[in-house]
């Protein structure tokens, strides 16, 4: 005696939270079946295999019919056709949006396109996030990435407003849509030992003090982009290593101030002038999208590297910076005060965040 | 002219992609009603249209306003083509033609598609302006209020129950009258859809009328229900009680607004005299001289057993042309050799059929066949017997019973739909009574004279009434009516309570003659209507009588079989359970009339094997009365299949049930024996165990107290036989339940072994779980307030190799059970929880293919205080009423409506949600978490219970009762059948939900799924699925709040419950 069908349906549409995560993480039934089984299910609830296989089937199913409103959560709120307290609701859209930071470090910088989205079992097969799963986090990407890709003001106000996702996962995804929109390259080997939050920190000091949005919400750019008026005035700052008699001033200052404070202070003051040059030419660069992507690779290679191989400890990166950016106002030839420093305070959290083993 | 309808399109949103190339939709509305048509503009370019619209005034008829349903219809503009529709939304206005429900109908309404599903929403707001009109030769009856609850709703008085009100109306079913056999699949939908809301709103209105007639303003226990009998046509029949409602804050009667045509009264069946106390039954009064007798005719006595057909009770008033009867006493020793008996007088019945017994002037409609089966088992069962009249009760008991008589004597059919009824209103209870009818279809073929199918039920009826008068009572109680049909065969089912009823309540309910009758109240209220309500000297059947283990006064049957709810004063020792009884038969396929005899030959055995499991499995639980019975038998292609449903308690004024005893056939086989004595074991370990379960601790009589069982003459059957002390045959069998008597099972042949194993089988639910198809569970009285309603469907294939009876039972048994272990898996995390009122409901859809569809709501309850609430139930069951008393003061009556919310949760109960129940807590912290955003729509419960845990109904709303149909031809891309028919089921709650919502309300109660008719088509991609629900639009207020807001209004604002949300919409 087979069962053709076999349903359940609840005024209240149950949710099962251990079911939801089995299929999100991209379980067939028979294998959500054999997991709920090692998980012990049979032993508490006293039941049989084929109750169990008949529940995990109901539930797949109505996150199959969820799943469309999930699209657009703010649907899943307005909706009569299902009835879910808000929490679950909450809970529901929070899980769906949630991502493997192993798979979105793969991911970061490259653009998310159908030819990204045939390499996905590469990336599955690399981070052993089941390739379902990695098409619906893609998936998730892209249709944030759309969503927002046009708005005006803060991206992870707009994506949060959008997606009704808690605030420190909306920043995430924030983070996500600004690597898509740069195309910073992040794959390179000498950059494998960055997390994906190391990423998305420095994503978000940049959004905080380098967009537009930043500055002015209403102001016609969308938030994804670095303003091309920004970059271009950056060009401006390298006056303080192409103008030998400023890069020298500059120099003595920090050592200065630096003098018996840090460890690593001779090896500092040997290099403090390629060091300089480093620091300032890799926001030089950042008007030509070739060498916006090399930012990263340039801030380690230039920087972080050399620090590390004289094993500067990261209080002494630290202390260095802060004078470094605080030293130029002592300068009188030096105009772009606030430039530099709305140019540095993302430089200096970006190092500091990345600056570790 | 006296209404004006005016609709208003406000706007739509998440409408579908119309237009592929724009990715968006040009959308307007169409607003139809009667034959009037208005527009909207066309939104051009939206997804989300704001259409805004003006007020379009529909100037009609009431009766029209009664019929019709607004048909709204949104459509996406096409300037090249033909528009296109999107869906429609189709809304019953008859909520807002009565003065105290809804004044407007307006919210969010799912737009449907018989073949999309939906697909968006659409905001919608509806008034009616109705003026009154004082024309006495009107058709229509606006005012007269409908509910589906089976009891008197909660914030209503019954001042007078009238009665039975019944109406069907027939059509040609839009589905067969394609020319040529080409049906666009949507058209026909949308055709069946509207003529059967049609159909629904006549048949309403038809029976306000009659309502009106009777001088009622209300119909209780309505049930609306429909018959799909293919070629032959539609029908769509209700029946209610009519009842005259007062709402419990006036104090005068309501009268319906409109006044009913006084011409029509052919008699005023209840004159309101002021006076009650002429027509008071004390046993001073005059009347008291004439004494009635009421004892059933001497055909039906018990010596007269070995005659059948003596039993036949064909109304003398009523000759209409009915074939010969054939009753059946199952416990009779007659019963084998009856049965050649049987199939001659079949045979004979379908010869004489052929002649055109029926005089010309009837209608073209031949009566082929009618054999009718009367179920004489279950009043058998339901252990009446002598007893009855005790010395002192006598004369007061034939006075009620007079006058209640001359109340309803004016009946056609004193039937009451109600389930459970405001205390004292039931005297006693006789038993079940049922009767079934076996017919052809054949086509309507004057859809304005119904007459054929009139004349069907009218006879059932008649039927259910002798034998209700066998049983010595007057009334019957918690009357039901059904049908299963299978191609051009339809059984034709009703059954019942035997009753007898209070005749206050019928005639006149004002305070004084209740107050009386509460005194005059011969008998104790917690076991009265227990006691037999027929003559012991002419009991209509076999079964020993005990006195009454709670008053000792009176006669009481040693079990009792109801298809009514549990009575609120009933004493009930631990608690109760779901019992069901599954049975399956197979017959040959055959055509027309030798498929209805066969039908009709099975039918018999088949209610006296369901019978016989119902007993075994309720002596198996050592409990001794079922409520809320209900059997369902369904036909199908080459079988028949049987399911009973029933909540068995222990009643404390019933005596305690003997166990089971096993007999063997061959008592010289050694290994047989040992068998035998295994299985007894298994059994008695089983009913320990059970005992232990359910609470079941009766307190020790002492023998001298309860008097000893009047003797009776043994009855033996072959299968079963009743036994008690007095026999001298006890001394061979070794009674392992002590001297009382025993049940035994004869094992004869491999049959019965099978079913005695299959008895085993049942497995109780898991612990914290309880379940119970009444309203209430008996035992469980501190319910909290969650509350998750849900409907399970399953279709199952039965390999057709092999197709025994046997297995086609062991595989229906399995599937019965695996649906309900499946229900308490996946509401685990409710526990301790009840499944209430869990309703089975079978089909046969096709030749291998079984449909079980189950609705019900599990409660979650405090178990802390049930223990405790279970150490002393009498004591409890005391002071409960007692405490009752008290908190109704204000209702001395006790007619008001309310005892079943009030009894549940007594205010002290529901105060200690606060703090004591982790599981409340958990419910008020969860929803006390702040939403993302502010959601739009409002939290509406549903129930197929009559009241909301912690709670209190505030306003009834309307009724709601509604039709669809959903279609696929993409049966595969919609996830099989399972996710079509899950999607519809959900489609479904939605739009109960909406229209809900739209009222105003926050839950639908007496919610019921009354048919679910899915067809598929695998090969073609195809399938089809009919629904039919209804239920009661209610706004309620948490209990919670009630007692707070008068106190501190603030820790309202505070109080983070859903009702805030739930309440707004």
């Amino acid at each position: 005696m087979t069962s053709d069908l076999d349903i359940f349906v609840g005024n209240t549409t149950l949710i099962d939270e251990e079911v939801y995560q089995l299929w999100l993480d991209g379980h067939s039934v028979a294998e959500a079946v054999a997991r709920r089984l090692r998980g012990g299910v049979l032993e508490r609830a006293g039941t049989s295999v084929a109750v169990l296989q008949s529940d995990t089937r109901d539930h797949y199913r109505t996150f199959q019919m969820l799943e469309r409103l999930l699209h657009a959560p703010p649907r899943l709120l307005q909706q009569l056709l299902f009835q879910i307290p808000p929490s679950r609701q909450a809970m529901l859209v929070q899980r769906y949006y949630a991502f493997e930071e192993s798979f979105a470090r793969e991911l970061l910088g490259k653009k998310l396109s159908k030819g990204t989205k045939k390499d996905l079992d590469e990336i599955s097969a690399r981070t052993g996030v089941s390739i379902k799963s990695c098409r619906r986090q893609f998936d998730n990407f892209k249709r944030v990435f759309k969503a927002v890709e046009e708005l005006r003001g803060p991206l992870a106000d707009n994506i949060q407003q959008l997606f009704l996702l808690p605030p420190p996962l909306a920043r995430d995804y924030a983070a996500v849509v600004f690597f898509a929109n740069s195309r910073f390259e992040t794959g390179k080997r000498r950059l494998q030992f960055l997390t994906f939050g190391d990423f998305a920190a420095c994503a978000q000091h940049m959004m905080l003090h380098w967009t537009q949005g930043a500055l002015a919400p209403e102001a016609a750019e969308p938030d994804g982009d670095v303003p091309k008026s920004f970059l271009q005035d950056l060009k401006e700052l390298k006056v303080l290593v192409a103008d030998k008699d400023l890069l020298d001033l500059h120099k003595s200052l920090v050592c200065t101030a630096l003098r018996g404070k840090i460890s690593v202070y001779n090896e500092m003051e040997a290099n403090f002038k390629p060091l300089s040059r480093a620091l300032v030419n890799v926001g030089g660069k950042l008007t030509h999208a070739r060498d916006v992507r090399d930012f990263f690779v340039d801030l380690v290679e230039k920087v972080i590297e050399p620090c590390r191989s004289d094993k500067w400890s990261p209080a002494d990166l630290r202390l260095f910076l802060g004078h470094y950016t605080a030293a130029p106002r002592a300068l009188p030839a030096f105009r772009h005060q606030a430039l530099w420093e709305r140019y540095m305070a993302v430089i200096t959290a970006c190092l500091l965040r990345m600056y570790h083993d | 002219m006296p209404g004006k309808l005016k609709v208003k399109i406000v706007a739509g949103r998440h409408l579908p992609v119309m237009d592929r190339a724009s990715d968006l939709t040009d959308a307007f509305v169409e607003v139809k009603f009667g034959n009037t048509t208005f527009k909207t503009d066309v939104y051009p370019k939206s997804l989300n249209p704001q259409w805004n619209s003006e007020w379009f005034k529909f100037e009609v008829d009431d009766e029209e306003l009664q019929d019709e349903p607004l048909q709204i219809t949104v459509l996406d503009h096409d300037t090249y083509s033909a528009n296109d529709a999107i869906g429609k939304v189709y809304i019953d206005i008859d909520p807002l033609l009565y003065s105290e429900a809804a004044t407007v109908i307006s919210g969010w309404f799912p737009i449907y598609d018989t073949i999309h599903g939906i697909r968006g929403e659409i905001n919608v707001v509806v008034k009616v302006d109705l003026f009154n009109d004082l024309n006495r030769f009107r058709q229509s009856s606006c005012g007269v209020k409908f509910f589906c609850t089976t009891s008197i709703p909660k914030c209503y008085r019954a001042v007078i129950i009238h009665g039975f009100v019944e109406e069907l109306v027939v059509n040609e079913d839009p589905e067969y009258q394609w020319i040529d056999r080409i049906r666009t699949p949507r058209a026909s939908n949308e055709a069946r859809q509207r003529l059967i809301s049609l159909m629904s709103g006549e048949l309403q209105r038809k029976i306000g009328l009659k309502v009106l007639e009777m001088r009622g303003n209300a119909v209780v226990g309505y049930l609306q229900c429909f018959d799909l009998e293919g070629e032959s046509g539609l029908v769509v029949r209700a029946i209610g009680t009519a009842c005259t409602l007062d709402k419990l804050s006036n104090t005068s009667a309501f009268l319906p607004a409109c006044n009913s045509p006084s011409k029509e009264m052919k008699e005023i069946p209840f004159n309101e005299d002021p006076n009650p106390n002429t027509h008071s039954s004390g046993p001073s009064t005059p009347l008291k001289n004439q004494t009635y007798s009421f004892s059933p005719s001497k055909s039906y006595s018990r010596q007269s057993s070995s005659s059948d057909t003596d039993l036949s009770l064909t109304p003398k008033t009523a000759p209409s042309p009915q074939g010969p009867r054939i009753f059946l006493f199952p416990s009779s020793p007659t019963l084998s050799c009856d049965s050649p008996h049987l199939k001659k007088s079949c045979l004979l019945l379908s010869g004489s059929s052929l002649n055109p017994l029926h005089s010309s002037h009837v209608s073209p409609v031949v009566l082929r066949k009618s054999v009718s089966f009367t179920e004489e088992l279950l009043l058998a069962a339901s252990g009446m017997g002598s007893g009855s009249a005790g010395k002192e009760g006598g004369p007061f008991k034939t006075l009620l019973r007079q006058q209640t008589q001359s109340a309803l004597e004016q009946r056609e059919f004193p039937f009451f739909t109600l389930t459970t009824f405001p205390p004292g209103f039931l005297v006693h209870v006789g038993g079940v009574v049922s009767a079934r009818s076996v017919k052809l279809l054949d086509r309507i073929h004057n859809p304005d004279e119904p007459e054929t199918r009139d004349a069907w039920w009218a006879e059932i009826r008649q039927e259910i009434k002798s034998h209700a008068k066998a049983l010595g009572c007057h009334a019957v109680v918690g009357y039901s009516e059904s049908t299963s049909i299978c191609e051009e065969v339809c059984i034709l089912s009703a059954s019942g309570t035997a009753a007898v009823l209070n005749p206050r309540f019928l005639q006149d309910g004002t305070m004084e003659g209740c107050l009386e009758q509460r005194i005059e109240e011969a008998s104790p209220p917690g076991c009265g209507f227990c006691h037999i309500p027929y003559d012991e000297l002419n009991m209509p059947f076999p079964a020993h009588l005990t006195y009454c283990y709670n008053c000792r006064k009176q006669k009481v049957p040693d079990v009792l079989f109801t298809t009514i709810d549990l009575p609120v004063e009933a004493i009930v020792i631990g608690k109760g359970c779901l019992i069901q009884a599954r049975l399956c038969r197979l017959k040959k396929k055959a055509q027309a009339e030798a498929n209805a005899t066969s039908i009709s030959n099975l039918l018999p055995f088949m209610e006296y094997e369901v019978h016989t499991q119902l007993m075994n499995k309720l002596k198996l639980r050592g409990m001794n009365a079922l409520f809320g019975l209900r059997i369902q038998i369904t036909v199908g292609e080459n079988m028949l299949m049987g399911l009973a449903s029933a909540t068995g308690v222990y009643l404390a004024a019933l005596p305690t049930p003997g166990g089971i005893q096993i007999a063997g056939k061959t008592p010289n086989d050694g290994t047989y024996e040992q068998h035998i004595s295994h299985m007894q074991k298994k059994i008695n370990d089983t009913i320990a165990k059970n005992k232990e379960l359910y609470e079941i601790n009766p307190p020790e009589l002492p023998e001298e107290i309860i008097g000893s069982p009047i003797p009776e003459p043994r009855q033996r059957s072959r299968l079963l036989r009743s036994q008690s002390e007095s026999s001298d045959e006890v001394t061979e069998l070794d009674l392992s339940h002590g001297k009382k008597d025993a049940f035994v099972l004869e094992i004869d042949d491999t049959d019965a072994m099978e079913d005695v194993h299959s008895l085993l089988t049942d497995v109780p639910p898991p612990s914290g779980f309880y379940s119970c198809n009444t309203e209430i569970m008996p035992g469980i009285n501190n319910w909290t307030p969650e509350i998750q309603m849900f409907t399970a469907v399953r279709v199952s294939r039965l390999s057709n190799i092999n197709l025994t009876n046997q297995t086609l039972n062991k595989n229906f048994n399995d599937l019965c059970e695996n649906l309900l272990k499946s229900l308490y898996f996946k509401l685990r995390s409710m526990v301790p929880c009840c499944l209430c009122h869990v309703n089975f409901t079978v089909a046969l859809p096709e030749d291998e293919l079984v449909q079980i569809a189950v609705t019900a709501v599990a409660i979650t309850f405090d178990k802390n205080q049930a223990l405790q609430a279970n150490k002393a139930p009498t004591e409890k069951s005391q002071q409960r009423a007692s405490t009752d008393n008290e908190d109704q003061l204000q209702f001395p009556l006790e007619l008001c409506s309310d005892p079943l919310a009030s009894q549940p949760f007594p205010p002290a109960k529901a105060a200690s949600l606060d703090k004591a129940s982790p599981l409340a807590e958990g419910y008020l912290r969860h929803r006390s978490v702040p939403s993302c955003t502010n959601s739009t729509v409002s939290v509406v419960k549903m129930t197929p219970l009559s009241f909301l845990p912690g709670a209190k109904i505030t306003k009834y709303l309307g009724i709601i009762n509604m039709f669809f149909i959903r279609e696929t031809t993409s049966l595969r891309e919609e996830g099989g059948v399972s996710g079509f028919l899950h999607a519809f089921i959900a489609e479904v709650f939605a739009m109960v939900r909406a229209h809900v919502a739209a009222l105003g309300g926050n839950a639908v109660v007496s919610y019921i799924m009354k048919q679910c008719v899915f067809m598929e088509n695998p090969n073609k991609n195809q399938a089809q699925c009919l629904i039919n629900v209804s239920g009661d639009a209610v706004i309620f207020v948490r209990e919670s709040e009630l007692e707070m807001l008068p106190v501190q209004p603030s820790t309202v604002v505070s109080q983070p419950t859903s009702s805030g949300g739930d309440v707004t919409t």
